[in-house]
Order: structure tokens, then sequence, then C-alpha cells
């Protein structure tokens, strides 16, 4: 009696395995690559690049901590049936994407195969530290700042690799692709001779931002970051540096205080409160704020937001 | 006499003719010369510049990682020298110009000579330092434990040993991780106790099999429920619930050496995965163990089927059936498997999460429970227990976490009897890296006494960077 209920049950148990080792796999859908891309940003460029010849998607939603991304399950579908997975890189994903992957089944997009993408390979990096560097210094990225996207040249950059990606992927669509590519191109040119003549009367102007998330934007259009709210990277602010980082702005006249939209407002107020400087929220990503919906309309809302708030600290 | 005139005559005639081109020919023959010298040193200077460049390159490229290819212009980072500016960050040139020098050393004074090698020697080292790139990522976690207050029924108040120890360097775990191939990965944890070494888990990831499959081949924790598959360091509590320590073998838990083979099941309403994993049987701690093989055959096996659905982009649930089936140790008599007695678990996990995307880093909630029935096989009878736990963890500051847990469980090898427990717990994390927890704990035990312990926990990681708990 005991052996036949073994029996049973461990026909049960084979049956139930084989039923599930034949369920079809979700199939891709027919010609169109499917693209999935860590950020709202890259997603915004393979857009534009990849027009209707793909299908593409974001995991960070752009109004949250790209730093801090919840690794769900429902992420483990979408990168099942991804063709190409394209990612900020320089560790920024590091507490969340090697799980999803991992999980995700898709040797298409592990890291060295064919549809995995860093975009941040032909891209100009800053902040790469030198010598020792340890968790003291906070949450450092050991490969460089990678908040490399908020430069118009690097968009030109990324926009790049993703076309010679999709090309390499598609090359039926090869000369699609470098037609998509060579339009954003001329396209982010025109708008950066725009933002850079926005900007040109307010070089050199100084500032304090909560993460350093906007060296390469600074950089580009001539801004001096004198500060961070953050004593280290990734460590909330401390009575003490708060306090330093007032005297210093005090003492270099500084009237902005740029917070990216997920962190609280609570201690750069405080700041704005003592030294009169005025506090932006600026988004570092596409969809950081409901209006900024592709990559254009990044700079387009960071510009002119930087701008109008410097001519009211000039007016005031 | 007229021949001898005539060939004289000839010889001035093309003396005089050949005088003018051999002084020409010496002039072009300077000329040459001194275009090849031009060249020669034009070559040799960019000789020199391609080998600066190219040792230069060479010594980029062995230090950057793996698959990686170097950005092509790098400006020199921004270094303001602030108080808030304290990470020393430097053009790439510098670095590589010392990884370049690196590369080559002189000779030492008086070994020259008799034979022996002169002026720069290769430093092989150099070569090998880029070869590190391939090793694995590696980190080490330290898990420090301690309590206060009485505990008559448990002296370990973090296991079932009874030897007391308030104050414990529980454990340090090392990681190593890395991608073995294109086609998989490789996971070693290796906890270092007080005491002894045990390879906690240490299992190879297939990545990219046909159908879909997530195979892993090693020594893993268990697909069985929630907590049995956590890290202690991942753990939001010091200790583990009643019901794993009873039931499921507590911290040991059902952590054993085979195989796992995941698949997701396509549908069109939710993440839906099924886990088979088959063991060799043998798990849960010494002094009260799970499962035993007596028998090559006395395989264990579990099972483990995940629903997952995000109910919003803040919120999501979670749900799991797990079942496992093993031999245990109540029929064994002096060594030998009398009974062949087998333990089945069954088991029902619940989790539900709500994180705010707009303020993910500072406020979120995580309410956990999970039911488990064991049916255990003894000479006396058959006991059938049960046990549960449900808790509650609120983040209400980015650094700041408090929680409660409620538990119940009856004994697995005697369901008559069981034990209660309830907790609080305050967690701040200074850092990503570190934690300092304290917990409250109040048992009440089958056996009568009550246990009121302060429970303090400090954690704290180095090396690489882990993907955070899910």
């Amino acid at each position: 009696m005991w052996t036949n209920k073994v029996f049973m049950k461990r026909t049960f148990l084979l049956i139930a395995l084989v039923a599930l080792l034949v369920a079809p796999m979700p199939a891709s859908a027919q010609g169109k690559l499917n693209v999935m891309a860590t950020t709202e940003d890259l997603a915004s460029i393979g857009r534009e690049i990849g027009g209707d010849r793909i299908s593409i998607d974001a995991i960070a939603r752009g109004y949250q901590d790209p730093h801090f991304v919840e690794a769900k399950p429902s992420f483990i579908l979408k990168l099942q049936r991804a063709d190409l997975l394209i990612v900020v890189g320089r560790e920024l994903e590091i507490g969340w994407l090697p799980p999803l992957i991992t999980q995700s089944r898709n040797g298409k997009i592990q890291p060295g195969a064919e549809g995995y993408l860093d975009a941040s390979l032909q891209a100009q990096i800053l902040e790469i530290p030198s010598g020792q560097i340890t968790r003291a210094m906070g949450d450092v990225h050991p490969l460089g700042n990678p908040h490399y996207w908020l430069d118009p040249e690097n968009g030109k950059r990324i926009a790049k690799q993703i076309a010679d990606k999709l090309s390499q992927l598609h090359p039926n669509d090869r000369a699609f692709f470098q037609q998509q590519l060579a339009a954003f191109s001329k396209k982010l040119d025109e708008a950066e001779k725009r933002w850079l003549a926005a900007m040109a009367p307010y070089k050199g102007m100084k500032m304090v931002t909560y993460h350093r998330s906007f060296p390469n934007f600074a950089d580009r259009f001539g801004l001096d970051i004198v500060g961070y709210v953050e004593p280290r990277p990734g460590i909330p602010p401390t009575p003490q540096h708060t306090l330093d980082l007032i005297n210093e702005m005090k003492r270099q006249n500084v009237k902005l205080v740029l917070v990216e939209p997920y962190f609280d407002l609570k201690t750069p107020n405080a700041i704005g409160r003592e030294t009169g400087a005025k506090v932006l929220v600026m988004p570092p990503s596409v969809g950081g704020v409901k209006e900024v919906t592709d990559y254009f309309k990044l700079f387009d809302y960071d510009i002119n937001l930087l701008v109008n708030a410097i001519k009211s600290i000039g007016t005031n | 006499m007229r021949i001898s005139r005539l060939f004289c005559a000839s010889l001035v005639a093309l003396g005089a003719l050949a005088a003018p081109r051999t002084a020409a020919a010496q002039d072009n023959a300077q000329g040459v010369q001194a275009q090849i010298d031009q060249l020669k040193r034009e070559f040799e200077a960019l000789k020199q510049e391609y080998g600066d460049r190219l040792s230069a390159l060479e010594a980029r490229l062995a230090a950057l990682p793996p698959g990686q290819n170097p950005p092509p212009a790098q400006t020199p980072a921004v270094a303001t020298p602030t108080p808030n500016n304290p990470t020393p960050v430097a053009t790439p040139e510098p670095a590589q110009t010392a990884a370049g020098q690196a590369g080559t050393a002189q000779v030492p004074p008086g070994a020259e000579g008799a034979g022996g090698p002169a002026g720069q020697l290769p430093v092989y080292g150099a070569a090998v330092a880029g070869s590190k790139v391939f090793n694995p990522d590696m980190a080490v976690i330290g898990d420090f434990l301690g309590a206060a207050g009485s505990n008559p029924v448990r002296p370990d108040p973090f296991s079932l040993s009874n030897h007391p120890s308030p104050l414990q360097m529980h454990e340090s775990e090392a990681s190593f991780q890395a991608v073995v191939d294109p086609y998989a990965r490789a996971d070693f944890f290796i906890s270092f106790g007080e005491e002894g070494v045990d390879l906690e888990e240490g299992y190879m990831t297939l990545t990219s099999l046909p159908g879909g499959l997530l195979t892993r081949v090693g020594k893993m924790r268990a697909a069985f429920g929630k907590v049995n598959s956590l890290h202690n360091h991942v753990l939001p509590w010091a200790d583990r619930p009643l019901v794993s320590t009873n039931l499921v073998g507590g911290e040991d838990g059902i952590d054993d050496a085979g195989f796992s083979v995941a698949r997701l099941i396509p549908n069109p309403w939710l993440f839906l995965e099924a886990t088979g994993q088959v063991f060799r049987g043998d798990s849960g701690p010494d002094e009260s163990p799970l499962f035993r093989t007596a028998r090559r055959s006395d395989v264990s096996y579990i099972g483990h089927l995940r629903g997952y659905q995000d109910i919003t982009e803040d919120s999501n649930i979670d749900l799991g059936f797990s079942y496992a089936r093993g031999h245990n140790t109540a029929g064994v008599i002096d060594g030998v498997d009398l009974g062949r007695f087998t333990t089945s678990l069954y088991g029902l996990d619940a989790t539900f999460r709500w994180r705010p995307l707009r303020r993910s880093i500072y406020h979120s909630f995580i309410g956990r429970s999970e039911i488990i029935w064991s049916r255990r096989e003894q000479f006396d009878a058959l006991q059938r227990a049960m046990g549960f736990y449900v808790s509650g963890d609120y983040q209400f500051a980015r650094r700041w976490f408090a929680g409660v847990r409620i538990d119940r469980s009856d004994r697995a090898d005697n369901a008559v009897v069981h034990d209660n427990g309830q907790s609080i717990v305050l967690t701040y994390w200074p850092s990503e890296f570190s934690q300092v927890r304290g917990q409250y704990r109040r048992t009440v035990y089958a056996e009568g006494p009550e246990a009121n312990e302060l429970l303090f926990q400090f954690q704290f990681s180095i090396g690489a960077h882990g993907a955070h708990p899910f």
C-alpha cells in the first residue's frame, strides 16, 4: 500500500514536471527587436534610433533613484523576452540588475553576449577615481560617475552605439538605423547650440547639488559645482557637513541648490533658508517630472529651469 | 700614332664630359643621403612615439575589467579640493604612465655585463596584475550577535546549542561570485563561525539553457518558503522565527547538495515560477536534524511554486506554496535506520511590499507571513505539527526601520506542545554597508518558562557591492 502511495506521488510529480517542461515559452514579436533599457534616458535615445523597427521599454522610472531599484520578478518577465538590453553601466545598476539578468533565463542578454550593450563604453566619463579608494569615501563608483547621459555630446555617442548594435542585430535595417542616427545627431546638434547659447551668459555660475548627478551637465554648460548636500556619495546629510556647506556657500556666494526629484527637500530647504539660495528640483532623467517625456525635453526643461532661476536670483 | 692621339683625345673628351656629371652625381647622392637621414630621423621619432603610445595603450587595456573597451576621450576629471569632494579624481593619463613604467625595470647596478642582461628588464608581475581582472567579486559580511536577559530553555539565544553564548561573532560570510563562461555563473558563500567553517552555498547557475530553464548545481539553500532561502544578513530580524527553528531546521535549514531546476510558467496574468529540487537528503543542525540519509537513495525533494503580481507601481504581492520530503532520524537505533521514517513539510508564504517609487529610499513596508505544516513519521505516532509567523517592517526614514513579529510553532517531534513568541525590532543603517539592530524578544516555551531577551546585532560588509535583497 505504502509503495503504491509513493509510486503515485512520484508519477504525479513526473507528470507535473513534464507538463512544465513542454509548456510553450513566450515568443518575441515577429520582425521587431525587443529592447529593454535600464533607464528612461537610454530608452528615449533608443526610441529615436530604433523608430518603429523596435519595441523598447525601461526598467527604472525617471522619478526614482536609479541606484535603488527593486529587482521585481515582473522585470524578469520583460528581460526574458528581450533581444537587447542596454545598461548605463559604471556600476549604476550593480545593486539590482545582476540578479534580474541571471534569473531572466535569456542567454542573449547576459553580460558579454551579443544582446548586452553597456552604453558607457564610448561615453566621456568623469570622476574616475585614481589611487586607493575605500568605502570611507561613501558609495563611490570605481569606474567613474555613471550620470554621463546628462551631456548631449554623450547622448550622440550613446546613440551611435545603439545604432551600431541594432544594425548588428538586424543587418537588414542597417540603413534605417544609420539614417535615424544621422537625423538624431543633427537634431541634437541644433538643440545643443540653442542650449549652449541660453547658458552662455551664466558660465561659471556656482551651485550645489544634492548628489553627484550633474558633473557632465555642469562640464558641458560651464557651471561650477562647489559642493554637495550629501557628505559622501550615498550618505545622508549630517548636521556638521550641512553647517560646513552653508559656510562654504556663504563664503563663495552660492545661490543655487539642485535637488534630484527623489531626494528629501528638508535639508536643502534649510540650506536655502540659511544662505538665501534657491532650491531647484531638477530631474536628471527622462520621466523625472511629467513634462520631460524624451531626451530633448530633459535638457529643454532643465535649462529653462536653471535660466529662470538664475534670472530671478539676479532680479532679487 | 694617329690612333694613339685619337685615343688620348677621346679620353680627354670623355674626361671633360664626365667631370661635371660626377660632381652632379655626388651632389645628388649627398641630397639623397640627407633625405634618407631625415626620413630615418622621422621614422625613429615616429617609432618612438608609436612605441610609447602602444605601451600606454597596453597598460590601459591591462588595467581594464574584462569585456570592457576603453572609453575614447577621457577629459580631465573635476578635482575640486573642497570638503565636499574628498574622492581623489584625476585624468587617466598619469595612471597610464605609471602603469607603463611598471612594465619594465632597470638591471641593478653591478649586475650588467659578463653575458648578463643590460638596460631594462620586463616585469612579469605587470601581466599577472592584468589577469586579476578575472578574479571573482569578493566580499565578507560580518555578523556579531549579542543577547541580554534570561532564557532558561535555550542557553544559546540564536541556535539549539546548549552552550551559553551571550556574545558571539556569529558568522563571517565570505562570498565569491563570477561568470564562469558564456553559459554559466558561479556563486560561493563560505560561512566562518567562531569554531568552524561551513560551505553555506556553492553552486553553478546555468543561465542560457533552452526551454527557459534556470538550473543550479551544487550546495544551496532550498527554495522552501521565504526564510529558509535567505542568508542571515538579509533577514529583517537578529534571529529566525520559531517555526523555522522548530520545523525547518533553524538557521541551517534545508541547505544541501543537489540540483535545482526552475521554470517560468507562461500565462497572461502574473509571474509564475515552478522550482523542483533534488538533494542528497542531509539538512538541519546536528542537535536536531531535519533530514538525514541512511542509504544512497534517501534523497530529499523540494517543490516550490511562486506567484508574483504588481498591484500598483508602488506595491506588489508575492505568494508561494512549498513542499519538502526527506528521511528523518526518528527510526535510527544504534546507528541503523530501522524505521525508515520520513518527514514531509508543506508551506504557504505571502509577502506584501509597498515602496513609493518617488520616495523609495525613505519609506517602505514589507509584511510577511509563512505557515508551515510538518508530518513527521516516528515510532510512536505520526506527528502533525504546525507553525507560523507574521511580521511587518516599516522604513520610517532613510536609515531607520521598525518591525514587529508574532511567532507560534508546535514542536516537530512532539506536536502537542508549542512555543509562542513576540518581537519588536529597530534597525539603523549607518550606510549601505553596515547595520545596527536591536530586538526585544519574548518567548513562552512549551516547558513553561518565559524568556525575555534583548538581542542586538552588528553587521558590516567589505568588498564588492552585492545586490540588494528583494
